[in-house]
């Protein structure tokens, strides 16, 4: 039987209690012998030899609850020669040795029948207009273990349909068995006790928890883990039919965590993402970016052919060979050419940047950092991250203490969150941050108060036990001897490092080179300086957003200078307004490749769509390079890029100001990934200054802060954060704030607007 | 056994201002929590045991016994007393009268059963409805904290919002902690992981209010009286159609014939027609369980449950259909809705017993209720759903044929208002 509620039915997806446990316990079910661990549950054990014992509230990653009631089992001998007086419910019942067990003997099969007789009751038998018929558990159970006529002649309860327990979130009452699933989820996984049983008895069920809300970044798994269809997903609602859709393997493109999910289509175009099964990685659990943040694959301005900018100075479709051959010229034709692929492309594609860098135009300046950067950095990335042996999920599961530097997993790394969450207990999580943001605490975590900039002395002082792990967020390259300070503490501590950058294709291009791999050539912030200065004349731009670079001022002010730049891009762009030939590249959903996780493990997905005329930026480049025909190599090589230190842009404040600002990303912003899922969007955290008491009595609830880069008039909240930090996120308003304020860690001026 | 009252916990009721810290001093209150202090822990538990004395809740678990499940005290985690004063069972109306006229009775028996325990902090939790015994209760742990009588105990007098499920020994735990109030899976059981995750003893208002006659009078005292396995004293609730319906505090093993006897017969001289031994949970008894003894053993053989000796007593006049489905609907309102068969089956056995009642319906769906209750009974997570279904197949055990004249009759063949007391004083 398929259970599509992400229930993981079947033996190879149950979980056992504890893997270290040793003794095993032998005992008989339904006439065969099975041994498991100590202290596994009578339905897991079942599920050892293939028996599919019918349940609801169970689900093999949240606690026990016996609440449905459906899996009640017949135990004629508890082991001690003694059997139970009435049916157990095999969820909650430990195993034990000579037990037996009758799934579905006279006894069990009664009980079972009438369980699910009772939860039709009730049930509006709707499944030819709901979401879940065709992929139901109630509707698959009820089939194989419910009756084929009703007994029940009465009224059944009836609700106002549906309520939104968020945006993303709609519960149609009449449906809902109150198996807790949801509510137990929102309570023990994420931490977001948003939801909660309400009223008593037939009018019981699931609402907003008192005094809260059901915001939470992990929403959707509520949806994909009903048994029933009363929780549905606002924006797939009514869309389409399971049994119309085709599902492919996918790898969540969204963050560097490498989360398993399943992609549904129909037609060419995907109606939903569903969390995949992955006990190593994301076990069932995926975040809403990577459930909801689809549609800016199929947005309105989705890049559809070639463009190649014309003599009267706009864009004009061109064919694919008129583009290669445009793209090839104009490269051979350079003084000088920067190649910044950006984070989001797969291992494969980071791979042609970097070797179409190197090779084809013999030796150009590349990086995929499309963000603040350092070179400090480049060195730490060169001799700390890649090639690295790997530090996994499974190492932070059994470390006895993880340090959190730079990074903050529930908005930046959803996947290592909910894995820190799962084995918080008895497990020192320490943050070296500028507050306790709300995802720390969910952790448990301890602060380890810090300004920005100050995280070198900070990290010096932390005295780590051995089997600790750092984990680094790329943040850390914005402050100054902080990485060094990390890499020194590692070595005398012996604790290991995890760099945990925020983009899936980040680690794929460490481990791609396509970064500065020596001293003489141009991390991306000098490529920028460079262009400006002429030594630079064309650019090879993938998917990089100038407003989450250093600088973006100077980012486009490059794209002007430079006198050729070829954009390959989804949409259209600040990047693809500005190029001489613009190359649509395939969405993820468009190609195969590889995502490498933080961990560095290797994440192969396969393509959902095989469209024609549609190309990887491996493809394209490689089209690019077969049509090259020889580049002025005296114009590149060799040179000393030592001379100019970009990156010394992030750190010098250049505005006098009373407040060092602190920032990171919300996990669901204004990054354009995320465009077209209105319901999802909505779901976004307000984007408030946070500072401390005095300074939020002494400025208001309406701040004004003012950078080097402009000023942004935004509300304000009391934080526990020292009294010359603000906080602000880096890309939930406008154009974000390295755009329209100032760098992460600079001065800003705060005053009451 | 003869049919005389023996009255312990209710000897004082009728006493000058009972409720008072003064009134109950004066009948020896309190000596027995001295007694209790001289003496060692284990020596308290161990004279509970030996009493005899089981749960007066309806349970009929040895208190002793429950005690000594407690874990060693290593722990280092606080021990809990906590006290089920949450009496909502149709019918059953022993601890409020027993807490109205002498409250102090249970908080020398709390103090004597935290000392027993080693608990510093015992916890009373109230039905919330009976506001005028909450005030009675709040008196009496104020009086004898300043009256210094109880040391460093901390008693905290809990008023409850009026479910019935947090009678329910741990749906009253998650109530208390300010959770809802829905029973807890078990294991971890109470006494190793109860109250805020600590070590925790939940004894029923009679229980612990019978410990300090314990204490005083021995335990042997105690276990002569009542029956082999039933020991001591018990309140029977005698209500409904009797002549003098209230408390009657008798040895265990007393039958329902003395205790009406007691009572001055059944109201106007009629006829019993069926009654329940211990509350609405506890499967109906007729006129032919007139000798039963009322303790655990006889009536757990004669096919019920002794439960909270609340006799609710009906004479001819009364439709045994109305009266079930009344109950039936009770238990609709009062499921918790945890579970599946305790929520969707009460909900659909109140609707099958309404249209009976109407004389709607078919003789089949006699057959189709017992197989609802066959369905609810020992599958519910707690036993409000075993409770929800003894009325309804006892009743249809004894009365099989009154459901059917409603089917015959087209309609209840019986005439509501005859069982009134308002009905029978107009035809005097």
């Amino acid at each position: 039987m398929s259970d599509n509620g992400g229930a993981s039915a079947g033996p190879g997806m149950t979980t056992t209690p504890d893997k270290t446990a040793e003794k095993t316990v032998t005992l008989t079910i339904d006439g065969t012998v099975v041994t498991v661990p100590e202290g596994t549950l009578v339905i897991r054990a079942a599920e050892q030899i293939g028996t599919q014992i019918p349940r609801f509230c169970d689900h093999p990653l949240l606690a026990p609850v016996g609440a449905c009631r459906q899996c009640l089992v017949d135990i004629p001998d508890a082991g001690n020669g003694r059997g139970f007086p009435k049916p157990q419910a095999s969820c909650t019942i430990p195993v034990a040795e000579g037990m037996i067990v009758e799934t579905s003997n006279t006894t069990a099969a009664k009980a079972q029948t009438g369980i699910m007789e009772f939860l039709l009751v009730n049930h509006p038998l709707d499944c030819p207009v709901c979401d879940k018929g065709g992929e139901c558990p109630l509707q698959n159970q009820a089939m194989s273990h419910g009756q084929g006529e009703t007994r029940f002649e009465g009224v059944k309860r009836t609700f106002e349909k549906p309520i939104s327990l968020s945006a993303n979130v709609l519960l149609d009452r009449e449906r809902c068995i109150v198996c807790q699933r949801c509510t137990r989820f929102a309570a023990e996984i994420p931490g977001d006790p948003g939801i909660a049983l309400i009223e008593r008895g037939a009018r019981q069920q699931i609402g907003i928890a008192e005094g809260r809300d059901f915001s939470s970044y992990f929403s959707g798994n509520v949806i994909q883990i009903c048994p029933v269809g009363a929780l549905t997903s606002a924006s797939y609602r009514f869309r389409s039919r399971p049994f119309d859709l085709v599902s492919t393997p996918g790898i969540a493109e969204h963050d560097a965590c490498g989360a398993a999910i399943r992609i549904d289509h129909r037609r060419g175009k995907v109606m939903r993402r569903l969390a995949g099964n992955d006990p190593e990685v994301n076990q069932e659990w995926i975040t809403d970016k990577d459930r909801f943040a689809f549609r800016y694959a199929q947005a309105f301005d989705r890049l559809r052919y070639p463009q190649v900018r014309d003599e009267d100075g706009s864009l004009r479709p061109a064919s694919w060979i008129e583009a290669f051959e445009l793209a090839a010229r104009g490269l051979a034709a350079a003084g000088g050419v920067g190649v910044l692929p950006g984070g989001r492309v797969t291992l494969e594609d980071a791979q042609a940047y970097a070797g179409f860098a190197r090779d084809t135009l013999g030796g150009a300046d590349v990086d995929f950092r499309a963000r603040p950067l350092s070179a400090e950095e480049t060195r730490f990335l060169a001799t700390h991250v890649r090639g690295a042996s790997p530090v996994t999920y499974a190492d932070l599961d059994a470390a006895s203490e993880v340090v959190l530097l730079g990074l903050e997993p529930e908005d930046e790394a959803g996947t290592i969150f909910l894995r820190l969450r799962a084995v918080r207990d008895g497990k020192r999580i320490r943050t070296v941050a500028s507050l306790l943001s709300a995802g720390s605490h969910k952790l448990g975590a301890e602060l380890v108060r810090c300004a920005p900039g100050g995280e070198a002395d900070v990290i010096g002082g932390l005295d780590p036990g051995a089997g600790a792990i750092l984990l680094v967020g790329e943040r850390l390259a914005t402050s100054p001897g902080a990485l060094d300070a990390v890499a020194a503490l590692a070595a005398s501590s012996g604790a290991r490092i995890g760099w945990v950058p925020r983009r899936a294709g980040d680690r794929g291009a460490v481990e791609a080179g396509a970064f500065p791999l020596d001293a003489h050539t141009r991390d991306a912030d000098q490529i920028v300086e460079a262009t400006l200065s002429g030594d630079i004349t064309a650019l090879v731009v993938g998917g990089v957003d100038p407003d989450d670079t250093a600088d973006p001022a100077a980012f486009l002010a490059a794209l002007d200078a430079a006198g050729f730049v070829v954009s390959l891009e989804l949409r259209e762009s600040a990047v693809t307004q500005r190029a001489d030939v613009v190359l649509p590249v395939a969405a993820v959903t468009e190609k195969a490749g590889t995502f490498v996780t933080w961990e560095g493990r290797h994440r192969s997905f396969p393509k959902t769509f095989d469209l024609p005329a549609t190309y990887s930026d491996a493809e394209i480049l490689g089209h690019i390079a077969k049509r090259f025909r020889g580049v002025d190599t005296a114009a590149l090589l060799p040179r000393d890029a030592s001379s100019t230190s970009a990156s010394g842009r992030v750190r010098t404040p250049s505005v006098a100001g009373t407040f060092r600002l602190s920032t990171w990303k919300l996990m669901i912003d204004n990054g354009s990934l995320q465009a077209g899922d209105k319901s999802y969007l909505a779901t976004a955290r307000p984007a408030v200054a946070l500072m401390s008491r005095d300074n939020l009595l002494k400025y208001g609830t309406t701040v004004t802060l003012t950078g080097d880069r402009g000023a942004i008039t935004v509300p304000a909240q009391e934080a526990d954060v020292a009294e010359d930090v603000v906080w602000f996120p880096s890309n939930s308003i406008g154009r974000g704030i390295l755009a329209d304020l100032a760098s992460p860690g600079s001065m800003v001026e705060v005053s009451h607007a | 056994m003869s049919a005389t009252l023996t009255p312990v916990l209710s000897a004082t009721w009728g006493d000058e201002r009972a409720w008072t810290l003064d009134g109950y001093r004066a009948s020896g209150g309190y000596e027995a929590l001295e007694t209790a202090r001289a003496m060692e822990p284990e020596a308290v538990v161990e004279m509970v045991k030996g009493s005899g004395l089981r749960g007066r809740g309806g349970a009929g678990f040895p208190t002793g016994m429950k005690w000594g499940f407690l874990p060693p005290l290593e722990d280092g985690k606080p021990r809990y007393l906590v006290v089920n004063a949450d009496e909502s069972e149709p019918g059953t109306c022993k601890d409020i009268p027993l807490l109205m006229a002498s409250p102090h009775t249970l908080i020398e028996g709390v103090a004597i059963s935290s000392h027993a325990i080693r608990a510093q902090h015992a916890f009373i939790y109230l039905r919330g409805e009976v506001l005028h015994v909450y005030r009675r209760l709040l008196a009496a742990a104020r009086e004898a904290r300043e009256a210094g009588l109880l040391g460093d105990l901390e008693i905290t007098v809990h008023a409850g919002a009026g479910a019935y499920i947090c009678g329910e020994e741990t749906a009253l735990l998650d109530s208390l902690e300010g959770r809802r109030g829905q029973p807890r899976l078990r294991p971890p059981f109470p006494a190793v992981a109860g109250l805020y995750a600590s070590p925790t003893v939940i004894n029923n208002v009679e229980s612990i209010a019978s410990v300090p006659a314990i204490v005083r009078h021995g335990s042997d005292w105690f276990a002569d009286m009542g029956t082999e396995k039933s020991n001591g004293v018990g309140i029977f609730s005698l209500s409904g159609h009797v002549t003098r319906p209230g408390q009657y505090e008798a040895e265990l093993g007393i039958t329902l014939r003395e205790l009406l006897e007691l009572a001055g017969g059944m109201r106007n001289g009629r006829r019993l027609k069926f009654w329940t031994p211990g509350g609405s949970s506890t499967p109906l008894f007729t006129d032919e369980h007139l000798d039963v003894p009322l303790d655990f053993e006889s009536v757990a053989a004669a096919g019920s449950m002794l439960g909270t000796r609340a006799l609710q007593i009906f004479d001819e006049t009364v439709c045994v259909v109305r009266a079930v489905l009344r109950w039936t609907e009770f238990y609709k309102h009062e499921s918790c809705g945890k579970c599946t068969p305790c929520r969707e089956g009460t909900y659909w056995l109140a609707q099958v017993l309404a249209k009976l009642e109407r004389g709607e319906g078919s003789a089949s769906d006699l057959d189709l209720l017992l197989d609802q209750c066959d369905n609810i009974l020992g599958r519910s997570f707690c036993a409000l759903g075993d409770g929800a279904t003894s009325p309804i197949t006892s009743s249809i055990k004894y009365f099989r044929q009154e459901y059917l004249d409603h089917l015959d009759h087209g309609g209840c063949p019986f005439d509501p208002a005859a069982s009134t007391l308002f009905a029978q004083e107009a035809t005097k």
